[in-house]
């Protein structure tokens, strides 16, 4: 069939080791370890899942960053991507979330032609959510965000997107973009085989001259948002189960816990 | 010198760490408890090239070295020592002979399935009689002409049972000592080759260590491994290499048991603080952080020296002894610190105490290993 894949990838501080300068209010890098995005690790999965399928599937991950998260893509490739590429120039350092997706969408145009692109939902860095739909936007493509779900059918798509309160079922042509959420899929580990080949690999390097983007809205400068704050929220007390036998015990047991607490 | 890891080897640290938190650890005090060998983490271990590190592609391996091959058993060992040694039998005492005694044919027949995990290894030199004293074979093998026939009992086969292929000595020609044992390679279903007794262990529980029967078991012509005579230097160098597989899993046991106290003692409060502010404690952290990282650079020193084709035996020996000593001193402290909370099977220092007394005693007792280095030091 030979489809061609991109997945949007961003190497993020593993949050689950971050902590907060309590008097900056900003996160303490040092130390802490460089990871694949979660997101992002399971956006790979399904293009890797299609390819275990089809194998002459052909996966690109992309990615934004400085020159370290070439170790975020080798990982890509050892898990089994086919090639990756980073865009990374000072001259888009400091991008926010509409900068950025002018720039992937830039490398996303260079690299000619796709079926799908794959992100992830969002980063645990930023948790905005915003480049994998906006890349689609500024590439004039179809979109389908939290995607919990993924067949193929014949040459069109059927996708399970995850809301709130239920689910849709959408079927969709390609190429569009797609951005997956923890429940599609459990992501695979590198191969220690796919390691040496992945190491082995030339990642390019894309400048904002390589990817032929403007000037004018990439960047620190050309960003409309910035960050205002940023804080540790307070924690929050753990939740209480209201077990009982029966609606009407359950219910009686919850007034008496809402009572106990001065709510009512 | 240096002292820098490559970065696939950072890599195989990485995704073995990974790998051993998410699919080993979580199972890893049942399978002590029940003890079950875990073959669904052998199968997983294969999917993901854990079965042939050092071996290259072109022979099903991961094309990698010996010491992101230590690294692995490290990080498997760390969580359970016996997914650790599974790795380690199934590598350097199968899979490192075939490669490097096999004919072509044989590399085509039996490493190239090993190295990729679709067979399990096994290695059978120990017979009841013939511990430390290997050379004393009574094992059997005798031309037939178009087959060989072996007779006689192997015993604490670790892989024994769920291993496909086995490298096993036998006495070709008694009168020529050790000069008169040879090796072959034995299929699981070769007849005259069944699985005796299963060992009821005190540690690594959840590995299979067995004996195995030969009453005129037939072997063909083409499974002599290297030639009529070479068996027993096959073997030791085999064991050369399997030490540095040991010496990794003992490191495993003594960095794990290291990494669950330093938290449990930053967590338990005894007299108002925390046990990790009791200077005499810290001190005790600090000795076996010390003999941990002593340990490791022996095994990687070794294993390099391999892998730059450099004589490393009787550094392979100092790793073994050392790390396997580390693993008895760090995992005895590590329950001491941990209290009667250490006893229990609640926590895995328990376990890993356990795990860690078979490293001083299998491919080589401590007094072995000592034998090794002094015997070196005195040629030169």
């Amino acid at each position: 069939m030979g489809l061609k894949i991109i997945v949007c990838a961003k190497q993020v501080p593993d949050t689950t080791e971050v902590k907060i300068d309590p008097v900056k209010n900003t996160l303490i890098r040092e130390g802490v370890p460089s990871i694949l995005n979660n997101d992002d690790a399971n956006a790979l999965e399904e293009a890797l899942r299609i390819k275990d399928k089809y194998p002459d599937t052909h996966i690109t991950v992309i990615s934004m960053g400085p020159l370290q998260a070439k170790d975020m893509l080798i990982e890509c490739l050892a898990m089994g991507a086919d090639e990756a590429i980073l865009a990374s120039d000072r001259k888009l350092g400091g991008s926010d979330t509409w900068a950025t997706s002018n720039a992937l969408a830039a490398v996303i145009r260079k690299l000619g032609h796709f079926d799908i692109i794959f992100a992830g939902r969002q980063a645990i860095d930023g948790d905005t959510a915003q480049v994998g739909p906006q890349i689609a936007e500024k590439l004039g493509i179809p979109q389908v965000t939290y995607v919990s779900e993924f067949e193929m059918d014949g040459d069109t798509i059927i996708v399970k997107r995850a809301l709130e309160d239920g689910y849709e079922r959408i079927r969709l042509k390609m190429p569009c973009m797609l951005t997956a959420i923890k429940e599609l899929n459990k992501p695979r580990y590198m191969t220690i085989g796919g390691i040496y080949e992945a190491t082995k690999k030339e990642i390019p390097v894309w400048t904002a001259e390589d990817i032929g983007v403007d000037l004018n809205t990439v960047g620190l400068e050309a960003s409309p948002t910035n960050v205002f704050r940023s804080f540790t929220p307070a924690p929050k007390g753990k939740g209480i189960m209201i077990e009982g036998d029966g609606e009407k015990e359950l219910a009686r047991n919850l007034l008496i816990n809402l009572k106990a607490k001065h709510v009512i | 010198m240096n002292f820098q890891l490559t970065k696939e080897q950072e890599f195989v640290r990485k995704m073995v760490r990974k790998f051993a938190e998410n699919e080993v650890e979580p199972i890893a005090a049942d399978i002590d408890k029940e003890h079950r060998f875990p073959v669904e983490t052998v199968a997983k271990m294969r999917d993901y090239g854990l079965l042939g590190v050092p071996f290259p592609k072109e022979y099903g391996g991961a094309g990698g070295d010996h010491i992101a091959y230590a690294i692995t058993v490290e990080e498997l060992s760390r969580v359970c020592a016996s997914t650790g040694v599974i790795c380690s039998a199934h590598t350097s005492l199968c899979g490192w002979p075939l490669f490097a005694y096999g004919t072509k044919e044989q590399k085509e027949k039996y490493l190239i399935p090993v190295a990729k995990g679709e067979k399990l290894g096994a290695f059978g030199l120990t017979e009841p009689n013939a511990g430390t004293d290997a050379s004393s074979q009574q094992t059997r093998a005798v031309d037939k002409g178009d087959h060989w026939e072996l007779n006689g009992t192997k015993v604490f086969i670790t892989n024994g049972g769920y291993a496909d292929v086995y490298i096993i000595f036998a006495m070709t020609d008694k009168s020529k000592g050790s000069r008169g044992i040879s090796a072959f390679i034995v299929e699981k279903d070769f007849p005259g080759f069944s699985i005796g007794k299963t060992e009821e262990k005190m540690g690594i529980c959840a590995s299979s260590t067995t004996e195995l029967i030969f009453q005129n078991c037939k072997v063909p012509k083409e499974n002599l491994l290297g030639k009529v005579g070479e068996g027993f230097k096959i073997a030791m160098t085999t064991l050369d290499g399997g030490r540095i597989g040991i010496a990794a899993q003992a490191l495993g046991i003594a960095q794990g048991a290291f990494d669950v106290t330093v938290e449990y003692m930053k967590a338990r409060k005894q007299f108002g603080r925390s046990l990790s502010k009791f200077q005499a404690l810290q001190f005790e952290v600090a000795d076996m952080k010390t003999r941990i990282e002593a340990a490791r650079l022996l095994i990687y020193y070794a294993a390099d020296l391999k892998d730059r084709k450099q004589k490393y035996g009787a550094n392979a020996a100092m790793a073994k002894l050392y790390a396997s000593e580390t693993a008895m001193y760090v995992t005895t402290k590590c329950v001491q610190l941990h209290g009667g909370y250490g006893f229990t099977k609640d926590y895995p220092v328990e376990r890993m105490m356990r795990d860690a007394k078979i490293t001083e005693i299998y491919e080589g007792t401590s007094e072995v290993q000592r034998m090794v280095i002094a015997a070196d030091v005195f040629r030169k």
